[in-house]
């Protein structure tokens, strides 16, 4: 109940007060919310966002349990106790609805499988990096029919830590310090619950847009339905307003996105706004989430999940929100080939660095954006974060 | 093996909780060590009764032994939304906050249960009671503003499927698993041990 109070004694934090957030998937996100709020209230001039996770000290089954139990526990939980099968629905009703039940777009989805391991090959604190082709995503186990093993995230033991601090504090502590915006979102616990609406527009988009999206794609008019994540799009609504984000494809460099499935992710580009609704996957088949495109060759216009994401690097629920938001830091600071290339770190994690590891500095980066992502989109976290030499005008 | 005739039971008089029997069962730990021996840890067998209560949704777990299939609408004249069905159940209306009123939906269940999604998996979590594979299916109703995750025992499922509600009337569970579903057409003689049309 108070494994906080350990963490922090352990640290010599003692006796300044804290606080054990609790979210699920999105307890690092909603860490990093909490810091942000004691810091913009000027109640603390600086503050510690850790988070933590042991995965490893259950059976598998029982961890799925375990996962499950951020289901309703009356009305879904005891339907297999299996969490994947709640997105498993998810990805079928948008196959069917958005992927127009194509091939094409089921190996979209495992594009994204691929990326990510692969990137995650560069990351010396990766915990599922893997050199693997779209046909190994395809044929490895079904877990819940359409997701497949390598569709899910990982399960992990990890920690992760960032510190907040006033603009005053932040300059004494460093000579390099970023900006950072959280916003935060939510919505039914029960996708069962979430009923039709109209989608609130994020700045890039226009009511015009989904007018005729149910004909474009037939099924798809019921927002949020199973298709959408209502509190991804409020958290971005919000944090865009903040940090004075109009287009998030445009103003963003770089972003990680909580890819607990390859749907989710694909779920999510929409939710954002990097994508209108219905067109995620152009995201993918364009090539811009990529590093390089591998259309072109030339850089992708924003890449997505250069650490490895939740599928290839980790999942260890309490760090993964906090450890998007460090991953981002990295490409702002121009510091990821440092981070992640040194020898010593692929000695310290007892991993053995590969022959072609390539830097995946984002060059140029200004801007990043984490999404922090609970149950079946129960509650969603963004985190912005900014060059202080490259700040956006505020509009909003 | 704990004997399960001590284990822990549960009444409620005067609103009050009286226990009877006993709600958790002590073991050893055992140690945990690496192959050369070395601890590392223990095992922390835990064996214990939780109790958990339906509150205002007791209604409807109760009911599908009964063949009935329960949701609540909001009958207040000045929501916004009065009119809506809600199921699973609200107790109260989210949108004005008033107490909901409790409905029996069985027959708006039997005329338009349709599949909106679906799953089918051969893994499941600990715990699970469920044969497999699970076929998990979100069922929407004519007139109902929500979606209902339950389960289809019989037949594989499709989206737009018409599906008929089936209830454990003989061994209930008093839990979600009371209610299934099973595609149109379906006869009784296919239905699961214990499951009933009404």
């Amino acid at each position: 109940m108070l494994g906080e109070s350990v963490i922090h004694d352990r640290l010599g934090l003692d006796p300044l007060g804290n606080i054990g957030v609790k979210t699920g998937g999105a307890t690092g996100g909603s860490t990093i919310w909490e810091a942000f709020k004691a810091v913009a209230s000027g109640y603390s001039d600086c503050t510690l966002a850790m988070g933590w996770e042991r995965m490893d000290e259950v059976p598998t089954d029982e961890g799925n349990h375990l996962i499950a139990c951020a289901a309703d526990k009356d009305w879904e939980t005891p339907l297999g106790h299996i969490y994947t099968g709640y997105y498993a629905v998810m990805a079928q009703k948008y196959w069917q609805v958005f992927g127009k039940s194509e091939d094409s777009f089921r190996e979209t989805m495992a594009k994204i499988a691929v990326k990510n391991r692969g990137y995650a090959r560069m990351n010396p604190h990766a915990h599922g990096a893997m050199d693997i082709t779209v046909e190994d995503v395809l044929n490895s186990p079904v877990v819940a029919h359409p997701l497949r093993a390598l569709d899910c995230c990982l399960m992990s033991v990890g920690a992760a830590g960032v510190i907040l601090a006033d603009e005053k504090t932040a300059y004494e502590l460093t000579d390099n310090p970023l900006l950072l915006y959280s916003s935060a979102g939510s919505h039914t616990l029960r996708v069962a619950d979430r009923r039709d609406m109209e989608i609130p527009l994020l700045p890039n988009e226009t009511a015009d847009q989904y007018k005729d999206l149910g004909k474009r794609f037939l099924g798809g008019d019921r927002y949020p339905g199973f298709t959408g994540f209502l509190a991804a799009r409020m958290a971005a609504y919000y944090g865009y307003r903040m940090a004075g984000i109009t287009d998030p494809t445009e103003d963003l460099d770089l972003v990680e996105l909580h890819d607990a499935f390859t749907i989710s992710d694909i779920q999510t580009y929409e939710d954002i706004g990097i994508r209108p609704y219905g067109e995620g996957r152009t995201y993918v088949e364009s090539g811009d989430c990529y590093h390089t495109n591998p259309h072109t060759g030339k850089p992708g216009k924003l890449p997505a999940n250069l650490s490895g994401g939740l599928i290839g690097n980790m999942h260890a629920v309490g760090a993964t929100g906090i450890m998007q938001v460090v991953e981002v830091a990295q490409h702002l600071w121009g510091r990821w080939a440092e981070m992640h290339g040194d020898q010593k770190k692929w000695d310290a994690f007892d991993r053995k660095k590969p022959s072609d590891w390539t830097d995946l500095q984002v060059k140029g980066a200004k801007r990043g954006l984490a999404i922090s992502h609970a149950g079946v989109g129960s509650q969603v976290t963004a985190t912005i974060l900014i060059h202080p030499d490259h700040q956006l005008e505020r509009r909003f | 093996m704990a004997d399960l005739k001590d284990r822990g039971t549960v009444k409620v008089v005067d609103g009050r909780f009286q226990f009877k029997g006993k709600f958790h069962y002590i073991y050893p730990n055992t140690p945990i060590r690496d192959e050369n021996g070395a601890l590392k840890g223990v095992t922390n067998p835990r064996d214990m009764t939780y109790i958990h209560m339906y509150g205002g949704e007791a209604s409807f777990f109760n009911s599908l032994k009964d063949g009935k299939l329960l949701g609540t609408r909001c009958e207040n004249p000045k929501c916004e939304h009065t009119g809506t069905i809600h199921v699973p159940f609200k107790i109260h209306c989210p949108d004005c906050l008033k107490r909901n009123t409790i409905v029996d939906i069985t027959k708006i269940a039997k005329k338009s249960a349709t599949v909106h999604t679906f799953m089918v998996t051969e893994r499941t979590g600990a715990f699970n009671t469920l044969e497999k594979p699970i076929r998990f299916i979100n069922i929407e109703f004519e007139g109902v503003s929500t979606i209902l995750m339950s389960y289809l025992p019989v037949g594989e499922p499709k989206i737009g499927m018409r599906v008929l509600p089936i209830f454990q009337t003989k061994n209930p569970t008093f839990t979600i698993l009371d209610l299934a579903w099973v595609p149109v057409g379906t006869a009784e003689s296919k239905l699961p041990e214990g499951f009933t049309f009404s």
